[in-house]
């Protein structure tokens, strides 16, 4: 497994820009990849939602506001008790491997997503119930930006439409939302969840060393990622409400 | 040989088409702001920040005189005093049984708030809070009507009433809430030979139509004979019927039903589900409902 990675590192160390400013897959280091989003695929859950950006495919599910399974102690007398997973599928990285016990509730990822989802989701008006969020793909960013559009989809107040995203440093430019390739070369860089309309940031997560007068950038190109994740997936999102208004 | 069919995906347009009613609607995803007049109260679906009101579901925006509103398009049952509602127990408590309704928490049936099998009318005592299981137990199915709501959303149930109270056999379809249509009763017996409950909260009962209603039983005896097989047939189809109606998001109630059941009486049961019939008995129900209208 080690070495497939530092093969592919030193396979695409040299060379993630082109001469002409190009990246590997011909996007421009500002560029986000190709968006495809669906809302409503599963009629069980009371919400769920599908986006597909480059090769990245994740699946959203939403079950709630519900009664509080488990220990009463577990709910909230004055807000809903939001529970979040992040699952990897074995098969969503360069290699294939088995699911391990650190990917459910409480892991880091799940924490993530779950911070991010705080920040928009308006609990309050939820008192003493849970909603059960379940995001499973290749990214933590696409996952978030997912699970936010299914927690839409259930009917569930937020205050905005979370969109989450990423930016890598690479020669000293600033790539956003990397892909596969790009993320294998430099490592992972930034990533952020942004609340579009308002500004706000829902969270920041730094795992890579980067040069302090860098990080303006690389925060710069982060957001900009997002901002627009948000006008495609907003094209969208008003095209599919239109459809099913009309059908409702 | 049981015969297979098998079909492959296939992008179908939408069957049921809609006259556009009346002008555009309003359309707003969270994080929109619908308008930045002080002078609207906040709704539902909708919250303030700064002088802007900001809708916080995605929907339709609608207005009532100052106050606007966000309906989403789809949620979970948000209940009203005097709807009816079919529902699950999950639970028995001390004096209240706690009821699965597709709520956002699930309802509260409370020991002082049904009949007592004899019909007796007085005080409960401990006696009656021990055989509270006797009555209803964990997995029983329950028609009931929404007697109060508490603060924090949670709904109160009643059965006062001899149509309420414990389903013995039939069948339980789940749609969305949205597609029941509010009417003065919910309880019809179709022409048909069976007989459904429309709860407001989107479960759906479809039982044999009996003759008699038992008085004294106060609604908690479950009639366990076994149900003829025309009357399966006809609950199938009934519940098929159904199925095709909310597939086409068409609203139900007695009429809609009743027409789509008329309109699958060429087709054998278990094709109704086939997507080219269902699409034609519904289409064949719209035509008929659109002509009632006028």
């Amino acid at each position: 497994k080690r070495g497939l990675y530092r093969k592919r590192r030193g396979l695409y160390r040299e060379g993630l820009l082109s001469d002409d400013g190009f990246r590997l897959d011909g996007r421009r280091p500002r560029e986000i990849r190709s968006l495809r989003m669906r809302l409503g695929l599963f009629p069980r859950a009371d919400g769920s939602a599908y986006i597909e950006q480059g090769n990245t495919k994740v699946v959203a599910l939403v079950y709630g506001p519900r009664e509080v399974r488990g220990p009463r102690s577990r709910s909230a007398p004055d807000q809903a008790v939001l529970r979040c997973r992040f699952s990897l599928a074995p098969f969503s990285g360069p290699e294939r491997r088995r699911p391990r016990g650190g990917e459910g509730r409480g892991s880091d990822l799940a924490l993530r997503l779950q911070q991010s989802l705080e920040a928009a989701v308006l609990t309050h008006l939820y008192p003493r119930s849970q909603i059960d969020v379940y995001s499973d793909g290749s990214h933590c960013c696409t996952g978030t930006t997912a699970a936010a559009l299914a927690v839409l989809d259930a009917g569930i107040p937020l205050r905005d439409v979370v969109c989450a995203g990423s930016a890598a440093l690479a020669e000293g430019t600033a790539l956003t939302d990397p892909n596969g390739a790009e993320e294998a070369a430099v490592g992972p860089g930034l990533a952020l969840a942004l609340l579009p309309a308002s500004g706000l940031l829902a969270l920041v997560q730094l795992s890579a060393r980067v040069p302090c007068e860098r990080l303006e950038p690389v925060m710069e190109a982060a957001a900009d990622g997002c901002r627009e994740l948000h006008r495609a997936l907003d094209r969208e999102l008003r095209r599919s409400l239109r459809e099913r208004h009309g059908e409702v | 040989m049981a015969a297979v069919t098998m079909r492959l995906p296939v992008p179908r347009k939408p069957a049921v088409v809609r006259a556009p009613q009346g002008p555009e609607k309003h359309l707003v995803a969270p994080g929109d702001t619908i308008t930045t007049d002080t002078g609207y109260m906040r709704g539902h679906g909708t919250y303030v920040e700064g002088d802007k009101l900001i809708a916080s579901v995605a929907g339709v925006v609608e207005r009532v005189n100052k106050l606007i509103c966000v309906r989403a398009l789809n949620t979970r049952y948000n209940g009203e005093v005097g709807d009816v509602v079919v529902g699950r127990i999950t639970e028995v408590q001390q004096k209240r049984w706690k009821v699965e309704t597709y709520s956002r928490l699930d309802s509260v049936l409370l020991l002082s708030s049904i009949n007592l099998p004899g019909g007796e009318l007085r005080r409960r005592s401990i006696e009656d809070e021990l055989a509270m299981r006797d009555c209803l137990q964990e997995g029983d199915l329950i028609s009931a009507e929404v007697q109060s709501i508490f603060t924090d959303g949670a709904l109160s149930l009643h059965t006062r009433s001899l149509k309420y109270g414990k389903l013995s056999q039939g069948v339980l379809i789940q749609v969305s809430p949205s597609l029941v249509k509010r009417q003065k009763t919910h309880f019809h017996d179709l022409p048909c030979g069976a007989s459904v409950i429309l709860g407001n909260n989107g479960y759906i009962w479809i039982y044999p139509t009996s003759e008699q209603r038992d008085e004294e039983t106060g609604g908690f005896v479950t009639n366990l004979e076994p149900v003829s097989m025309s009357d399966r047939e006809v609950i199938s189809r009934v519940r098929n019927c159904i199925v095709a109606l909310v597939t086409h998001k068409l609203m139900l109630f007695d009429t809609s039903i009743l027409y789509c059941y008329e309109a699958s009486l060429p087709h054998q049961i278990k094709d109704i589900l086939k997507p080219e019939v269902m699409e034609q008995i519904v289409l064949e129900t719209q035509h008929r409902l659109l002509d009632l209208e006028g």
